[in-house]
């Protein structure tokens, strides 16, 4: 044992103490908030000009808001059950957020109909309606990525590789997910207060 | 101790490291590599691949300008139709050089080619880490780096050309397809190539941050960084915030000219018929790509700034003056570079209030700039100067800061800005500070570096050749061109000469356009010098320039995992140069005090003994190589 002993090194002046794959998610997430950033900033650059035409947005989005609410509450409820090692309610957890995740997509695909119904277009002139499919359409992409992420997650479950020895994934993956949701609620308030 | 955290069993998996490195075949070792050394050196012959052709280019369009005459059909089995059957070049692809030429050097070449090498190379090796946080990532930002090369190479040469909208490809120009041949597929390509780019500079800076900040070696707080890595950290920070930005400007611009919006588009008229677009606005553009684009200048300039600091403290054997004063000013360019976007915009039609708010932070960047530039200078005063190729190229650096930084001066001035706005002026101005400043930085990184990146010596009398040359050459070519800004003659013009007013600058022109080529032309001493050295080059020591960092306690042929034993620990900041007691005059920053009793401070005898506490508290745990 005096190889291992040895081998067990205190390191008091080591100043490492985030896992790096953590930090790289929390960097990525600040390349997202500077791109929405983008958007928010030029609409109200944007808003000033002359071809700026409000509408009212269609109340589905508050439906689609309260999915995404909904789907991080579930999420949170499966990282408790991980962290139980409670792996049968975990499954369950996750997979309820991931259909929530699927039908908050479904759901911006609506509203985006109702939009068109209203002859609200990506195209043309009017700005206010060509942003809000911009951004919506982006956050629907990191969405995506984040339900792929979900079933990265979803399938390391059922290979044990989730539990509360390992819950490395599962932070990562409610991180990611939370922070989408999170984003969501305010791109929805920031529109909701603009156009 | 609160901070204490338990490390299992280094050495051993780092054991696995190193038979790794032996089992390399071609392919993993030189291409699909993810020891970031490697990937440092493919970075750096891709920039310098880059940089010939960016050059070359310039020198076309110099020929246009300095010799409006000439007879140019020699060029013709190069760029085929785009000379006419007079031997001239076609007026727009004059526009497509000059927007080449602004792309190429601002990204691939001193974005790409400078942090991509310079960070990659050093960050491990200097903060002692094995590699970066994520190789794997690593690999991909340089593969997508040459996936987006690949495309932006393969753009020159098509039919329509390549993007001729300048390379702020400002919209509607660069919007509508009709505009211009180059708006066409070229623009298209570039935005393609651009996208790539950017995921690309992403991994890298999100690499970049998350190495520096996690895996420092024992001893390695920020306070005992050297200044290359503060720059670096910065610079890939300004990065990871700034090129979203440009993201989300260019999928505008994509959906402008693809798919019928009007983010950008508004009253448009071409050949008398109106456009369809209403409602956008150009300036949204603007606001945007600057937002972007003046970060990008200090992207491109603090790498730069952070390998003069470590080379002008190494070779004049002294401390580096004001190290905290470096960091603070580099802390404090980083953080006015995201708030002075507008100055680019001055004749937009902004408020004038609002432009004058901007034209105040815009002059406050100069007090940290003349902080760097006061700090360079007084720790060059009186040092033991060791005039090496690095050393010369780092001195040119701190010139072209400042000659090009007090041009700045007058572009910051909205009012001066109004008459200097878009002309030579403007041209000289960058070129001197960001562009020869930044490409200085990297020539001298390339020379103090190059012992450590390839185990040989670059040859020192090509070097001064070198230097000289091109130092005098970039002042023949840049200062010129202020006369001619203050003139009035606007940039991006094809030709002089067709304007009575500008006839009388024809010869300084002519002038210029011979120093561009003398200098283009010195550049292949370089490159010789270069390739020669890599393969015959003398050998090189271990730490042939008795510097402290800690890169040059690794072996001259390191491998991946860069130390063969334990990483060194370390005790001092990076800058004991020509300490007062010292048996040499540097004192690398492995050394503990302990062992230096004779230079030591009273402060630092006091760390000496809390060295020695540490070290018999844990019975050996940390080996410091002290006994050598």
């Amino acid at each position: 044992m005096e190889a291992k002993a040895q081998m067990i090194q205190e390191q008091p002046k080591r100043p490492m103490s985030v896992d790096p794959r953590k930090f790289n998610l929390w960097l990525f997430m600040a390349t997202v908030v500077m791109l929405f950033g983008a958007y928010l900033s030029a609409i109200l650059v944007a808003k000033a000009e002359a071809g700026w035409a409000e509408y009212q947005l269609p109340d589905s989005l508050w439906f689609t808001s309260g999915i995404i609410v909904l789907s991080s509450i579930f999420l949170q409820l499966a990282y408790r059950s991980a962290k139980k090692d409670n792996l049968s309610t975990l499954k369950i957890y996750m997979s309820i957020t991931m259909g929530l995740g699927l039908l908050f997509l479904a759901g911006q695909y609506y509203a985006w109909t109702e939009l068109v119904a209203m002859k609200v277009y990506f195209s043309g002139d009017n700005l206010a309606g060509s942003f809000f499919y911009v951004i919506s359409g982006l956050h629907g992409v990191h969405l995506i990525g984040g339900i792929v992420y979900l079933i990265i997650v979803f399938v390391n479950t059922f290979q044990a590789k989730v539990h509360s020895k390992n819950l490395n994934r599962m932070e990562m993956c409610a991180t990611y997910w939370h922070f989408l949701g999170g984003l969501w609620l305010i791109l929805f308030i920031f529109l909701f207060v603009n156009i | 101790m609160a901070t204490a955290d338990i490390h299992i069993g280094e050495d051993a998996s780092h054991h696995d490291e190193h038979d790794h490195a032996h089992d390399d075949n071609f392919f993993s070792k030189y291409l699909f590599s993810t020891d970031h050394k490697m990937i440092a050196k493919q970075f750096l012959v891709t920039g310098i691949f880059w940089a010939l052709i960016g050059g070359s280019l310039s020198v076309i369009f110099r020929l246009q300008l300095g010799f409006p005459d000439m007879d140019l059909s020699f060029l013709k089995p190069i760029l085929g139709s785009w000379i006419d059957t007079q031997g001239k070049i076609d007026p727009e692809f004059y526009l497509a050089l000059v927007t080449m030429h602004g792309t190429i050097m601002v990204f691939f070449v001193l974005t790409a080619g400078l942090s991509g090498t310079f960070s990659n190379f050093l960050i491990p090796l200097q903060i002692g880490a094995r590699d970066m946080a994520s190789g794997f990532m690593n690999m991909l930002s340089y593969w997508f780096f040459f996936l987006s090369s690949v495309i932006m190479f393969v753009s020159l040469f098509i039919e329509t050309g390549p993007a001729s909208g300048g390379w702020v490809i400002y919209p509607p120009l660069s919007a509508l397809p009709k505009a211009m041949s180059g708006s066409g597929l070229g623009m298209t390509l570039w935005l393609v190539a651009m996208v790539f780019f950017i995921v690309s500079t992403l991994l890298g800076g999100v690499n970049y941050v998350s190495t520096i900040i996690n895996m420092r070696t024992k001893g390695m707080s920020f306070t005992r960084l050297p200044l290359t890595i503060w720059a670096f950290f910065l610079t890939a920070i300004i990065g990871l915030l700034s090129f979203p930005v440009l993201f989300a400007a260019a999928l505008l611009l994509v959906f402008d000219r693809s798919f019928g919006t009007s983010f950008y588009l508004s009253d448009i008229y071409i050949a008398g018929e109106a456009l369809p677009n209403q409602g956008g606005s150009p300036i949204l553009f603007q606001h945007l790509f600057w937002f972007l684009g003046h970060p990008e200048v200090y992207i491109v300039l603090l790498p730069a700034l952070g390998l003069t600091s470590e080379i002008i403290s190494t070779n004049s054997r002294k401390p580096i003056f004001g190290y905290k004063a470096m960091i603070g000013s580099m802390l404090g360019i980083a953080f006015l570079s995201f708030i002075v976007w507008a100055h680019h915009m001055f004749v937009t039609g902004m408020n004038p209030f609002l432009g004058s708010i901007f034209m105040l932070l815009t002059l406050i960047i100069a007090v940290p700039s003349a902080v760097k530039v006061f700090n360079y200078l007084t720790t060059l005063w009186r040092g033991n100067l060791v005039f090496t190729p690095a050393m010369l190229f780092s001195i040119g650096l701190v010139s072209f800061f400042i000659s090009g930084g007090l041009t700045g001066l007058h572009l910051g001035n909205a009012a001066v800005d109004i008459q200097l706005h878009d002309t030579y002026f403007v041209v000289a101005h960058f070129h001197l500070v960001m562009g020869s400043a930044a490409f200085f930085g990297m020539l001298a990184g390339v020379y103090h570096w190059f012992p450590k990146m390839y185990g040989r010596m670059m040859d020192a009398k090509l070097g001064y050749v070198h230097f000289w040359l091109t130092f005098i050459g970039v002042y023949m070519v840049f200062f010129p061109m202020h006369y001619i800004g203050i003139a009035g003659f606007p940039r991006r013009y094809y030709s002089f000469t067709n304007f009575d007013t500008f006839n009388s600058f024809t010869d300084l022109n002519t002038f210029v356009s011979i120093a561009a080529i003398v200098t283009f032309s010195a550049q292949f001493v370089f490159l010789f010098n270069f390739f020669y050295s890599i393969w015959r080059g003398r050998k090189a020591p271990q730490n042939p320039w008795n510097s402290n960092t800690l890169e040059w306690t690794a072996p001259v042929d390191a491998g991946h995992g860069n130390w063969p034993g334990e990483i060194p620990t370390v005790y001092r900041w990076p800058y004991d140069y020509g300490k007062p007691g010292a048996e040499d005059d540097f004192i690398p920053q492995h050394i503990p005090y302990s062992a230096t009793p004779e230079s030591n401070l009273p402060i630092e005898n006091e760390m000496a003994k809390e060295e020695n506490l540490t070290e018999t508290g844990q019975e050996g745990a940390i080996q410091v190589d002290e006994t050598k």
